[in-house]
């Protein structure tokens, strides 16, 4: 390091009541950027659980669709339809809807009842516990093992319940990618079991799976669906479409982003306040400075240096607790919605950078302004 | 005492302009040479501490030239003026400006550390300083645990480190007690000041006059008289 920046890096540091007002500041803005973005994130992992979990090329339903729960039965010829396209490997209907379960104390838990392709079984589970065959015995249920699992009083293989009044039976454990958003458990059963046991009106097909043959084939795929009103969604499109129902139109999105954006202020002010009286105590020395003989360009790479440095740190406090509180929450609750990706990481570096670039801004108009004469008027 | 170091040359300086246009300095004309200890004194408002500052490379006059080893001050770019101060002008100022969150030793290193001068190479040249103005033991202490006249030695050091040619000190008594004042200037006169540097003093603390080589007076931006002091002329 230069010995600029070691008298930067002395100068800040040994304040160390602005420095840590300083740390403070952005660490906060970054811990509540990025725990922010990270829950809004993982309730929209969450949101689109069943896209990762069946894991099929392409989703057809109706347009009206937004979301993976609001399914709405399509008829049986949309699927015959999927079938004759050209260039579809194979398609298979998939039921997706919720049902009653009746505990053993006589109380009810809503269920998420997953019907699968009766022949091929498309978008099965990985099974920790129980056969994967054992799934066409009579009343056969799998249930999956996650946050939710609890709340069906932990059945293990051969637990009976009753389900919409009819008799069920535990035959595996599965487990899965990711457990849904909404605190609800999920039983994996055939298609025929699920349209039997669970109401429904006159179309009984959720959704249609198809698997093209090859990736070029997915537009024709796609436009011979929409030929017929209905519409062919890659994965990577139903989760967007699922994502952007929920950040635009349930007011979950202009929640977070406002408070992201607070968060950003916050730490903007506390920082930019801070660092602006941090240069105003120093002002007559950097204008001695100048005097002695230092150029502008070296008391704006100082300043530079100390803005970037305080905020480089605080991100990484910020990002650090964060962390540790996401880790800790995890533990203590497993369905806690929560994901810190790669690209929040980036957006609250960027946020923290904006934050430096803007304290420092008024630090250095204010070091460039004074003149060494000023020193010698005092 | 012959060398000329720096030549003012009918410098002018005035601030505002029209009617609000107030003269700091009119028609000033002094030489400063090697081995010199040049007084700028006068009243407040005289305009000392703009010539002193025009002729130290920091406030650009009006009219008039500066010459410094016959290069003309103020035809050089703003890098090159800057280099040169930082080369060739030691600065002394009035409230010493050392960096609170500095160590004594660190805040002596500045001008070496502006040299591009290898960091413990700086502190350890710094430390040669301190010893010279007395404060070695005083190295590791902030400034503010200093007294008045501590703090004055470590600006004369920071000033000397560099080992520049031209020492410019502003005021340097008004912020000391009468007789730390004179301790001060006594030790700069003796210690610091050798044939190979000259000083510029401005003050209008007259207990200190006696240690002067040459006194310029001022009165309303004009020089007024030269005086030259016989009594310690080398």
């Amino acid at each position: 390091m230069s010995g600029i920046f070691k008298i930067a890096l002395r100068l800040l540091v040994n304040d160390k009541s602005k420095f840590t007002a300083l740390l403070v500041g952005i660490t906060f803005a970054v811990f509540l950027m990025v725990m922010m973005l990270s829950m809004f994130t993982g309730i929209l992992a969450k949101s689109c659980a069943p896209v990762y979990n069946i894991g099929a090329r392409i989703w057809v339903m109706d347009p009206a669709v937004n979301n993976t729960i609001s399914s709405i039965p399509m008829p049986d010829y949309v699927l015959s339809t999927a079938r004759s396209i050209e260039g579809v490997n194979y398609a298979v209907p998939l039921y997706y809807g919720g049902a009653q379960v009746k505990l053993k104390d006589g109380t009810f838990q809503n269920v998420t009842v997953i019907g699968l392709d009766d022949s091929t079984l498309f978008g099965r589970p990985e099974l920790v516990d129980g056969k994967i065959e054992d799934i066409f015995a009579e009343n056969a249920f799998l249930v999956v093992k996650d946050a939710e699992y609890a709340k069906l009083e932990y059945p293990k293989v051969g637990t009976e319940f009753e389900i919409n009044d009819n008799r069920g039976v535990i035959v595996g454990l599965a487990k899965v990618a990711s457990s849904g958003l909404f605190g609800v458990p999920t039983l994996y059963t055939t298609f025929n079991r699920a349209i039997t046991y669970i109401p429904s009106s006159r179309f009984t097909t959720s959704y249609v799976l198809i698997e093209p043959k090859n990736p070029s084939d997915i537009p024709r795929i796609q436009r011979e669906i929409a030929k017929i009103g209905y519409e062919a969604l890659t994965s990577e499109q139903f989760v967007k479409k699922i994502s952007d129902f929920y950040t635009f139109k349930t007011g979950m999105g202009m929640n977070i982003m406002l408070m992201t954006a607070i968060s950003f202020i916050v730490g903007l002010s506390i920082s930019g306040q801070t660092f602006y009286t941090f240069i105003l105590e120093n002002l007559d020395k950097f204008g001695a400075m100048k005097a002695i003989g230092a150029k502008g360009r070296e008391l704006i790479s100082m300043i530079l240096f100390q803005a970037f440095f305080t905020s480089l740190v605080g991100y990484g406090l910020g990002v650090g607790i964060a962390s540790t509180f996401m880790t800790i929450a995890k533990l203590r609750l497993p369905e806690y919605a929560a994901q810190m990706t790669f690209g929040i990481l980036g957006f609250a570096l960027l946020m923290v950078l904006v934050i430096a670039g803007v304290s420092s801004y008024i630090g250095v108009r204010k070091v460039l302004q004074i003149q060494p004469f000023d020193i010698f008027r005092g | 005492m012959d060398e000329c170091v720096i030549r003012a040359s009918n410098l002018a300086k005035w601030f505002g302009e029209g009617e609000a246009r107030t003269m700091a300095v009119r028609d000033a004309n002094f030489e400063v040479r090697y081995g010199e200890m040049l007084y700028i004194v006068g009243p407040s408002g005289s305009g000392k501490t703009t010539l002193l500052s025009m002729v130290s490379g920091i406030l650009k006059p009006n009219g008039g030239q500066v010459t410094i080893e016959g290069r003309d001050l103020w035809a050089m770019h703003d890098d090159e003026l800057a280099d040169l101060r930082l080369r060739k002008i030691g600065f002394v100022f009035q409230d010493y400006h050392l960096f609170p969150r500095l160590t004594t030793l660190e805040n002596v290193a500045i001008p070496l550390i502006l040299k591009k001068v290898e960091w413990n190479e700086a502190l350890r040249r710094s430390m040669e300083y301190l010893e010279i103005v007395g404060l070695k033991d005083r190295a590791s202490l902030q400034p503010v645990k200093l007294s008045g006249g501590e703090q004055q030695r470590v600006a004369i050091a920071r000033a000397i480190v560099g080992q520049p040619d031209i020492l410019i000190f502003d005021e340097p008594t008004a912020s000391l007690d009468g007789d730390t004042g004179r301790k001060i200037v006594e030790f700069v006169k003796t210690r610091i000041l050798n044939e190979k540097r000259c000083i510029i003093i401005v003050t209008h603390d007259s207990r200190i006059y006696e240690y002067a080589d040459t006194i310029l007076r001022m009165e309303d931006g004009k020089i007024t008289g030269v005086e030259k002091n016989n009594l310690h002329e080398k």
